[in-house]
């Protein structure tokens, strides 16, 4: 048996041995990142339950917390939901995958166009 | 022409749901298997999305501030890595990667942690007084495999929050499908399955007496081979009991009872005679040693391994001259962001020179790339090229040799 002062949530966020890298030149911005990104998982983690929940509904008309625990979706409701995701992630993304565009485009700044601008 | 929305197919990865389950297996809650969900197209999203990102980063800015500065290009993958880790956008990339890689660790280890007391109950149902798993406490942990948590897996394989325990066996088998997006298939044994069709194809009617797989963690690649021939003997060696523990459990539910799990240290393999093996492997694993540990493992699955036999490695390729020096560095990522301490030098060893040594002739080496093979009904099919999620892509080299054919074949005319 587990004893009684084994906290399993604690035990989950164990630290990994070896020296974290730092990405960032602030080391709060390490931080901020990870409660982010927690967030943003969570956020779809609720995206996909409320998806369950209205397949649910819809199927049956009254559901109860079992349901939504043992739903596996069908192959062509796993494809919707993977979807789904797939959407959220671009979306809350957006300024990584801009960073991408931005590399391909090499663009001048603003700054340069209003002056080309003034002149024709 | 492109397809309009509602018409295309989407590169989606498959839900946490298709996984198989077997005796062991963590029972995820609904959102356990979301949070899999997220995890398993999030890396996809870096990788396809993302990922050529970095490429473009080195080649508009990276590399020409690199050639303006020292008036030459980078010399080799370490430079490149020293002016990347400067670039805003391969910095973000690798923090958005590198927080991936610990939530699906949070989140494997807060679903396998509240049911540890369960798991370990069923584990010691397949466990206990059975003569196929032998845990021998006096084999100590390798320096390489304690000095970090090797791919960040905090406890590592050795591990134990409770005495006794199997969560490191458990957190490793179910987060794999999320660091993969579903690349190894239902039961995370793609390479295995590629393995025994490989083998049936090379070899027709071939039967192995004896196999030894070293460095097994789980059992994710023997077990298939296992299934695949039940009359040979399986032997399965690690040196992390948590691991083997669950192994066992495992393969075991699966019905893979042909197999002896043994805690053993593949550098000195002594408790075997010459010429045991029929065959001697190792899958994804030779990254995780170190530069004099990995030769004496060759050497000493060389020497178990018999006359006629094979020797076989499955790893990522290795960093020839060919592999232009980019390539190099964005394959070395996982080496320093994701504590892989030796991953970095094992990739630029030449493997062929280290099998020589071993004892095999050059003429007996060859080398062969080998694709998980998944059912592709539900599994992707690995991506190779652009969208390679370099250090994780199902899509593996692998190093092999017949002991002694030549003679064999001379032998025998
Ligand atoms: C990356 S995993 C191998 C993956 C596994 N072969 C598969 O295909 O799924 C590396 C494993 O090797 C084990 N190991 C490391 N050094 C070892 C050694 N010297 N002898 C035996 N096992 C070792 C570790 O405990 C760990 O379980």
């Amino acid at each position: 048996m587990a004893e009684e002062n084994f906290d399993w949530m604690a035990a989950a966020n164990k630290k990994a041995k070896g020296k974290r890298p730092e990405y960032f030149d602030d080391p709060e911005d390490e931080r901020m990142l990870s409660i982010l990104m927690a967030v943003v998982g969570e956020v779809s983690v609720l995206r996909e339950r409320m998806d369950t929940v209205e397949r649910l509904l819809e199927a049956k008309g009254s559901i109860n917390r079992a349901d939504i625990e043992s739903y596996t979706p069908d192959k062509q409701a796993a494809y919707e939901r993977g979807a789904m995701i797939r959407e959220y992630i671009y979306r809350v993304m957006r300024g990584p995958h801009q960073m991408v565009q931005e590399l391909e485009q090499s663009e001048p700044p603003v700054e340069e166009v209003s002056r080309e601008l003034k002149e024709i | 022409m492109s397809t309009t929305p509602t018409e295309q197919k989407l590169d989606v990865a498959p839900p946490y749901n298709a996984v198989a389950r077997h005796g062991v297996s963590p029972e995820p809650s609904h959102d356990e298997i979301a949070r899999f969900d997220f995890l398993a197209n999030f890396n996809k999203f870096l990788s396809g999305a993302l990922g050529p990102g970095n490429k473009l980063a080195y080649d508009r800015r990276v590399l020409p501030a690199f050639l303006k500065e020292h008036g030459r290009e980078p010399q080799d993958r370490f430079e490149i890595r020293r002016a990347m880790n400067k670039d805003p956008f391969h910095k973000f990339w690798s923090a958005l990667k590198r927080n991936s890689m610990e939530m699906r660790q949070q989140n494997g280890r807060s679903m396998v942690l509240r049911q540890i007391d369960e798991l370990n109950a069923r584990a010691r149902q397949f466990n206990e007084g059975r003569d196929t798993l032998e845990l021998n406490p006096e084999i100590d942990v390798p320096r390489y495999q304690s000095a970090v948590d090797i791919h960040c897996m905090p406890g590592s394989y050795h591990g134990e929050e409770l005495p006794g325990d199997v969560s490191a066996g458990a957190n490793y088998d179910c987060g794999i499908f999320a660091t993969t997006a579903g690349g190894l298939g239902a039961l995370s044994d793609g390479g295995g399955q590629a393995l025994v069709e490989w083998i049936k194809k090379e070899r027709p009617g071939w039967e192995p007496r004896r196999v030894l797989d070293i460095g097994t963690t789980v059992g994710h690649n023997i077990v298939p081979l296992a299934l695949a021939f039940p009359n040979t003997e399986f032997i399965a060696i690690d040196t992390a009991a948590p691991i083997l523990r669950y192994a066992h459990a495992r393969a075991q539910s699966l019905g893979a009872t042909n197999i002896t799990f043994i805690q053993a240290n593949a550098e000195d393999l002594s408790r075997w005679d010459d010429g045991t093996f029929d065959w001697v492997q190792t899958t994804m694993f030779l990254h995780e040693t170190s530069g004099k540990a990995l030769p004496r493992i060759i050497a000493e699955g060389y020497r178990v391994l018999a006359d006629g036999g094979l020797m076989f490695h499955l790893e990522q390729p290795e960093y020839s001259d060919a592999m232009p020096l980019y390539e190099q560095f964005i394959r070395d990522w996982d080496a320093f962001n994701n504590n892989e301490p030796f991953w970095s030098s094992m990739h630029a060893l030449d493997m062929k020179t280290v099998m020589v040594e071993a004892g095999f002739d050059r003429a007996e080496l060859f080398e062969s790339g080998v694709r998980a093979v998944v059912d592709t009904d539900i599994f992707p099919e690995a991506a190779t090229g652009d969208d390679e999620d370099h250090g994780r892509a199902a899509y593996w080299h692998a190093y092999g040799a017949w002991k002694n054919s030549d003679q064999m074949q001379h032998a025998a005319e």
